[in-house]
């Protein structure tokens, strides 16, 4: 009795400080969140005009917007995903349905995971001695397969994470009708987890249209519209790298602009892919 | 009672005329693991034969025996002969896949693929025709109206095949697998996770279909073995330990196991 009487308020005490310190991460979290948004909007909003979506960007003192690099992002993030994805989604699924616990697919695991939190400057790097020095000149397409080499590894693993939560039964009822393996995972494994993947592409998108340092190296950024994949191209976060320095009031606004789109357009990525998973968590 | 099940009573289906399935010397491993030894049986072409036994027994792994399920994970691996028609199906040259559009199988937790109630049917029946849109249409729905579920579902084809309940998504599986014509279905615990309505029907299924197949079921359920089956075998620890009409296990069993795994003493 007295033992008890004795461990219960010490453990209610516990319980206070733990919940009070996991209350008090979560409204750091936030704040620092409405903080970024609330920032990025009083700067950036301000210089949302149509002239941002019209005009190519420009030398100071000449009224200029940001077309060019919002074309620049999109094709890159385009080519990113069309090399992307197909690889990201193939290899998942290698992993979730044929490789499991083969000596070939723990290495390829270990390695995705490794791609999974390089450095992205390192990949720029990478892709700067590959399709750059090579080729002799700084090109879009070098871009987005930089962007590439970082949105696959999270589409690997959401590819075979997703298809790991496909219950065996469901393999093994398609199968019991005499269904190729080949067409189990299309037709059916696929499909029960369809959004759960989608989600994976989404994050990735969000990934690589955010990335910065990999397109330095690669697309080197252009001052025209281009949407030549050849050669030099500018993108989002490029002119926002270069404008935020920049000494005059105009580019620095336009800088502000440019990094409101992208966070609101990379957010809006994100809640997409959150309600996907939502809804078919509830499936 | 739906109509589309006419009520028949049990036990009152001509002679077995010949043996569909011949197991002889079966012995299953899962790994090191010794699942079944030295299993001889045989399936007669259109009667229902259960398979009762405690849990671990080996009845379920005996069903997957039959259509080869096992071969799905590396490790498990049969020894012995799975005769189909004379045909040895654990031979290694086997198309599976040929196999199992002959051995169709019914699994305990309903399992409808995460698509429309019609396509559910249609997918497997595309995977061996190449029908027109009309004489497919006719194919969903006499598959429908075999598993009784045609009434429930005619006017919502095209909602998911998840939106049904528990004893209709089993219906709709016996249904997919009665589409593609099989020769034997095995039904693997098909009411187990179902209310005692939904398994008075799957029953009353089973007598039905049992009239065009050969049917093999495991169970739990004692009372439903000697309700729907010809046939009974009692398995124990990977042996079959009793094999006979049903009639004869539940009346008057040889063995002393069985009678005491029958009449509850243990098990």
């Amino acid at each position: 009795m007295t033992a008890a009487a004795n461990l219960y308020p010490r453990r209610r005490a516990r319980n206070v400080i733990w919940t009070v310190l996991a209350y008090g991460a979560t409204a750091l979290g936030l704040a620092m969140l409405t903080i970024i948004l609330a920032t990025l909007l009083w700067n950036g909003f301000g210089g949302l005009s149509l002239d941002v979506f019209t005009k190519n960007t420009a030398p100071p003192g000449v009224v200029g917007g940001l077309l060019n690099s919002i074309v620049g992002s999109i094709i890159m993030t385009v080519i990113g995903l069309a090399i992307g994805a197909p690889l990201g989604i193939l290899a998942g699924t290698y992993l979730a349905e044929y490789g499991a616990n083969s000596r070939l697919a723990v290495v390829v695991r270990f390695i995705n995971d490794i791609l999974l939190s390089a450095p992205s400057i390192i990949v720029g790097l990478f892709i700067y001695q590959l399709l750059v020095v090579t080729v002799g000149h700084f090109s879009a397409l070098a871009g987005g397969v930089s962007l590439a080499v970082l949105g696959a590894p999270i589409m690997v693993r959401t590819t075979e994470d997703m298809l790991n939560l496909v219950p065996n039964s469901l393999r093994e009822a398609a199968s019991a009708l005499g269904m190729p393996r080949s067409l189990v995972i299309r037709n059916v494994a696929y499909r029960a987890v369809a959004s759960g993947i989608i989600t994976g592409i989404l994050l990735a998108i969000a990934r690589m249209t955010g990335e910065t340092a990999p397109l330095i190296f690669t697309a080197l950024g252009n001052s025209l519209f281009t949407v030549d994949p050849r050669g030099p191209m500018s993108a989002l976060p490029l002119i926002i790298y270069e404008f935020a320095r920049s000494p005059y009031a105009e580019q620095q606004r336009l800088a502000w602009t440019g990094a409101l789109i992208l966070t609101f357009a990379v957010l809006g990525l994100s809640i997409m892919a959150r309600v996907l998973s939502a809804s078919i968590k509830q499936k | 009672m739906t109509n589309e099940v006419s009520a028949q009573a049990p036990l009152q289906r001509a002679a077995p005329t010949a043996e569909k399935v011949v197991l002889r010397g079966l012995n299953f491993y899962y790994g090191k693991v010794h699942a079944l030894k030295d299993v001889d049986l045989s399936l007669y072409e259109g009667q229902v034969t259960a398979f009762i036994g405690p849990s671990g027994c080996g009845k379920s792994t005996l069903l997957r025996v039959l259509n080869r399920m096992y071969d799905l994970y590396p490790g498990q691996r049969a020894e012995g002969e799975v005769m189909l028609d004379g045909e040895n199906i654990l031979s290694p040259g086997l198309d599976l896949n040929l196999l199992r559009s002959r051995v169709g199988m019914v699994f305990q937790k309903p399992t409808p693929f995460p698509m429309t109630i019609y396509e559910n049917i249609a997918f497997g029946v595309r995977l061996y025709e190449k029908l027109p849109k009309s004489e497919l249409d006719a194919r969903v729905e006499s598959a429908l109206r075999r598993a009784a579920l045609w009434t429930e579902v005619k006017d919502k084809l095209n909602a998911s095949g998840l939106s049904l309940s528990g004893g209709q998504q089993q219906r709709l599986c016996i249904a997919r697998t009665v589409a593609i014509s099989p020769e034997v279905i095995l039904f693997d615990e098909p009411a187990s996770a179902l209310d005692p309505i939904s398994t008075a029907k799957i029953e009353e299924l089973i007598d039905e279909l049992v009239n065009d197949y050969t049917i093999a079921i495991v169970t739990h359920n004692m009372q439903q073995a000697s309700r729907t089956s010809d046939y009974t075998g009692f398995m124990y620890l990977g042996e079959l330990i009793e094999f006979d009409t049903t009639e004869k296990v539940f009346t008057t069993p040889s063995n002393k196991q069985t009678e005491q795994y029958i009449t509850g003493r243990f098990g």
